[in-house]
């Protein structure tokens, strides 16, 4: 091994708490900046591709046969800005019903495309098993309506029995099943006929570029022959939603990381340097070259830090097959391994900015001369700020508190990156407990459909502890509604009630079907959180998802259409509420307006709120007792939420990431702790010569770091506010919903407060190890240290 | 004869590797008196200090100081034997060079508890009675190596310790500052004080003990008067 080897290796030994520091903040900051990147390629990278193979539709319209002709929807083609089209394809909603549904479930409303084409110009739809329709009584479902469905199984439309011949997938869903015109033509008999055109755009980058599209269509034909349209966007952000939804925090805490890796890596590499500058004369006496001198010390800042790259790197593609593994067998790309260019690139990235950051001390370090470095500590020097400390001592407290207050200021340049080293902990901590909080929120929201005590559900696709009959025994015969309501209005505990029914409607804007969710009774509990505008007051009024009023490119304030069967109903949009249910495409009404739409809909679940001193158990046992064998049943209330395994990964892997860098800002404390305390020994040993005791050193120099941790925690908790006020809604925008102003502001206070002392105690977790060093470190030997 | 201030039985002190640095040495040392501990290098001087100032702990035997059996005590109770007992001076001054003189005086007492304004009057005696009240605000680093031996003395007798320890007090010296602290540690101990100095200086003990111990290979090869070594 050369001499600038041996130096390096005995460098890196002798300073392992150091060297593993630098090891974990690499880790921490590689991991956390190649899962961000990874997952935004990787989720990207199958819908991307699957899309330009099947040359998918930037916009998928559909328009009302009655107002239109096939020959001008046709024509459609050659409107300006439109690159191709295909279609027009009649278009229906038709109820599916698969083999193994109970008796009275008619099945999901499913969008069918009549086509006999499997590839034209726009939308080539893979064939994922078996082959396309090509006769009357056959049906090709796509992959996601029906991933488990087997070939041959025969599914039934009304009356009409169908047998499933292929399982296909369409990037860009522009439908849930596919058969021959005139099959279609014949389950959709009676009805004015619907027809899907399916256009690509020469601009399709933007939102604003698939509007001004959608405009140019509708602008060539009649008004209102467009019914509904969906853009390859939506889709597109749907589908990446997933995984993209880590990305924003992720990405956060991948600059906190990197950050801490810079402070990090520059107050061991600096402080080694200080530390051993006598050592370094003695290297330069012996013959050591300026330039061998800095290379030693930027190779003992990188060569833990390539351990910690590596360590993290592979975290982080751990962690990333974890997550991106549906997105991968959704598009049947097999594993979404993270690209291998951002394996090589962020480490890359990553190790050249902590060799830069310790390059600068180590320039110092080379420069030095040897005589200067050799007599360097030898001349007593005062420090810095003598008349602050001189004032901190005359403070009415003990000397060591007094001296403890004052060293900080001895070392203002240390001091800034002990605070620093604490900043970006409190940052780190209150990031942390603002993103779990919101998360929590949102939890909630999506439970508000089990507001109340007791949560009485009827009709199929109960809930937890639902009824189910043994195999063999008869289908079961379903309670009748007005029983059921009747039965909860009557019962003695019950306060108040609201049923909810929920049916499927046409919204413009959006192809398929959305999710119409009526309420009757006093709904102001079960009320979904308002981002603008107000809850519904009555009839005549709706409110709208955040993210279908994205994808209706409509406002609040502006009338929307809804259709079901031929009927229509025009209601006044007067909220954007933060809905969750059914992936964010649900309208919000009075059951009033859902029964003009949807005649004979009746509440499917009751939500009790009890009169005080109820028994919820024995409301649940008595409604069940009678209920339970007619498909109904009663839970409660706080046990009818089920939790989204999603953000429960994520706050999982937020509390884990805030707790490594919690643990990295600690060891940054620590570390420079340590090599103070290694540079006062001599002092330390003196103040204990002349009977300062244990405790009091302690104190001392918990002291010191406490009162840097109390200052530098506020701003760092200021800052973790605004991160987490500037990267929870990028979260929402990633999921395609704006998020309510409540979500948010999830800080009051005292919690403000508690955080901001958060920095004191990572302060002081940093400093309690070398302050009982210190403590502990041998009086006599400490004397002869100069 | 008095109780002895300091009563040495039959200690060693053996660190990991190497013969022990004291073998078995008994020593008592009276109230009043001055004694010089001489030696060549590695001869224990400087372990036999530590020992007596419950710095360091014997291997085997006892120490008693001031009937405090030093070596049995916990590191709380050493630290506050100290500030009661011992007042320390070292070679190299030890002054804490961020503080100014009067600060570095004050230390001891702050540490001990004692009421500032009591604190400041005894700070302001020990300035004037050593010389050195014209420096009170200044630092370390701006007086010469005698001055910071006599800031060093006074901050070593500001709890009023009745054993002052000092170890090669004049070895950072030149001959004119260690003939000022040679004067200064005579006065003292004709004021009373007991003090142990440790020391390469033959003339400096002669100066100011009253009773020589030289050792050798950390044994006691001398005890005598300092009249009959000299």
């Amino acid at each position: 091994m050369s001499a600038l080897g041996k130096v390096v290796r005995a460098g890196v030994g002798r300073r392992r708490l150091q060297s593993l520091v630098m090891a974990l903040t690499a880790l921490i900051s590689v991991a956390a900046a190649v899962l961000a990147i990874g997952l935004i390629e990787t989720s990207r990278a199958p819908f991307d591709r699957a899309f330009g193979r099947q040359q998918g539709a930037h916009l998928t319209a559909e328009f009302d046969g009655s107002k239109a002709t096939e020959a001008q929807l046709r024509a459609t083609a050659d409107t300006a800005g439109v690159a191709a089209a295909a279609g027009p394809y009649r278009v229906a909603s038709v109820r599916v019903r698969m083999p193994q549904m109970p008796a009275g479930d008619e099945g999901p409303a499913l969008t069918v495309a009549g086509r006999a084409d499997r590839a034209p110009d726009v939308d080539r739809v893979d064939l994922a098993k078996g082959r396309w329709a090509k006769a009357a009584g056959e049906i090709v479902l796509d992959q996601d309506a029906a991933a488990v469905v087997p070939i041959g199984t025969k599914v039934r439309a009304g009356d009409v029995e169908l047998e499933v011949v292929g399982i296909a997938k369409s990037a860009g869903r522009s439908a849930d099943a596919w058969m021959v015109p005139a099959q279609l033509a014949e389950l959709d008999q009676g009805r004015a006929p619907a027809y899907q055109m399916l256009y690509r755009l020469d601009d399709a980058g933007s939102r604003a570029d698939i509007s001004r599209g959608r405009a140019a269509v509708a602008g060539a034909l009649p008004a209102k022959a467009v019914t509904g349209t969906q853009s390859y966007l939506t889709v597109k952000q749907d589908v990446d939603s997933e995984a993209a939804v880590y990305v924003p925090f992720l990405t956060a805490f991948a600059v906190i990381g990197l950050g801490l890796s810079v402070l990090v890596v520059a107050v061991v590499v600096s402080g080694a340097v200080t530390a051993a500058t006598r050592r370094i004369g003695v290297l330069k006496a012996l013959g050591f070259t300026p330039v061998q001198v800095g290379r030693a010390y930027v190779a003992q800042a990188v060569l833990p830090a390539v351990v910690g790259v590596v360590l993290g790197a592979v975290t982080a593609n751990l962690l990333g097959a974890l997550l991106t593994d549906e997105v991968a067998a959704t598009y049947g790309v097999g594993t979404a391994l993270i690209p291998l260019w951002v394996d090589l690139a962020v480490p890359a990235a990553v190790l050249a900015l902590i060799a830069v950051t310790a390059l600068v001390p180590a320039l110092r370090a080379g420069r030095l001369r040897s005589t200067q470095a050799l007599t360097v500590g030898r001349a007593p020097s005062p420090g810095r700020a003598l008349l602050v400390r001189r004032l901190l001592g005359r403070l009415p407290v003990s000397r060591p508190v007094g001296l403890g207050l004052a060293h900080p200021f001895a070392r203002p340049a240390r001091t800034a990156t002990l605070a620093a080293a604490v900043a970006f902990g409190a940052l780190a901590v209150t990031f942390a407990v603002g993103l779990n909080s919101s998360l929590a929120a949102i939890q909630a929201d999506r439970q508000r459909t089990s507001a109340g005590d007791v949560l009485v559900q009827s009709g199929p696709g109960g809930g937890p502890g639902e009824h189910v009959p043994a195999p063999g025994a008869e289908p079961q015969k379903p309670a009748d509604p007005a029983k059921v309501a009747a039965a909860v209005r009557k019962a003695p505990g019950t306060k108040s009630y609201f049923g909810i029914a929920r049916t499927e409607v046409r919204v413009p804007g959006a192809t398929g079907r959305t999710t119409a969710i009526g309420y009757a009774g006093d709904a102001r509990s079960g009320a979904y959180r308002m981002i603008d505008g107000r809850w519904f007051r009555g009839e005549g009024e709706v409110v709208v998802a955040s993210r279908l009023l994205q994808a209706m490119d409509a406002e609040v304030g502006d009338t929307v259409t809804l259709t079901d069967k031929g009927r229509t109903v025009e209601l006044r949009i007067v909220g954007e509420a933060f809905v969750l249910d059914d992936d964010g495409m649900a309208v919000v009404m009075d059951q009033a307006d859902q029964r003009r739409l949807t005649p004979g809909t009746r509440s499917s679940e009751y939500h009790v709120t009890l009169r005080s001193g109820s028994d919820a158990d024995a409301y649940v046992a008595a409604i069940n007792d009678r209920f339970g064998s007619q498909g109904v049943h009663a839970v409660k209330g706080d046990s009818a939420g089920i939790r989204s395994s999603s953000i429960i990964a994520m706050q999982a892997m937020i509390s884990l990431l805030a707790a490594m860098l919690v643990a990295v800002a600690c060891l940054g404390v620590l570390n420079t702790v340590v090599l103070d305390t290694r540079e006062r020994l001599h002092d330390l040993g003196v103040f204990k010569a002349l009977g300062m005791s244990p405790r009091q050193t302690v104190s001392m120099v918990l002291v010191s770091v406490a009162a840097v941790g109390l200052v530098a925690g506020a701003p760092g908790t200021l800052l973790g506010v605004a991160l987490h006020h500037w990267v929870t809604p990028e979260m929402g925008a990633t999921a395609g919903t704006r998020l309510p102003d409540a979500t948010i502001d999830v800080y009051d206070a005292s919690l403000l407060a508690l955080l901001a002392a958060g920095g004191l105690v990572i302060a002081t977790l940093g400093a309690l190890l070398p302050a009982s060093w210190a403590a502990k470190s041998g009086t006599a030997k400490a004397l002869r240290t100069e | 004869m008095p109780d002895p201030l300091i009563d040495l039985r039959e200690v060693t002190k053996t660190y990991e590797e190497g013969p022990p640095a004291l073998d078995e040495v008994s020593l008592a040392v009276h109230p009043g008196e001055a004694v010089a501990v001489l030696g060549p290098s590695g001869s224990g001087k400087s372990t036999l200090l530590n020992l007596i100032a419950g710095l360091d702990r014997p291997t085997a035997g006892s120490v008693t100081v001031d009937g405090v059996r030093v070596n049995g005590l916990s590191e709380r109770a050493s630290a506050k034997f100290r500030r009661a007992s011992v007042g320390m001076v070292f070679q190299f001054f030890h002054l804490l060079d961020d503080l100014n003189v009067a600060d570095n005086i004050l230390l001891p007492a702050q540490l001990a508890g004692m009421p500032r304004a009591e604190a400041r009057d005894r700070a302001a005696e020990l300035l004037g009675h050593l010389g050195i009240a014209r420096h009170t605000r200044a630092y370390p680093g701006r007086l010469s190596g005698g001055e910071r031996q006599r800031v060093a003395v006074a901050r070593a007798l500001m709890n009023r310790p009745k054993l002052l320890l000092a170890d090669e007090p004049t070895g950072a010296l030149d001959t004119a500052s260690g003939a000022d602290v040679q004067a200064l540690l005579r006065d003292l101990n004709a004021d009373g004080q007991t003090i142990v100095l440790v020391t390469h200086d033959m003339a400096l003990a002669a100066g100011c003990a009253t009773r020589t111990v030289e050792l050798l290979d950390g044994r006691v090869a001398r005890d005598v008067p300092t009249a009959v070594a000299s």
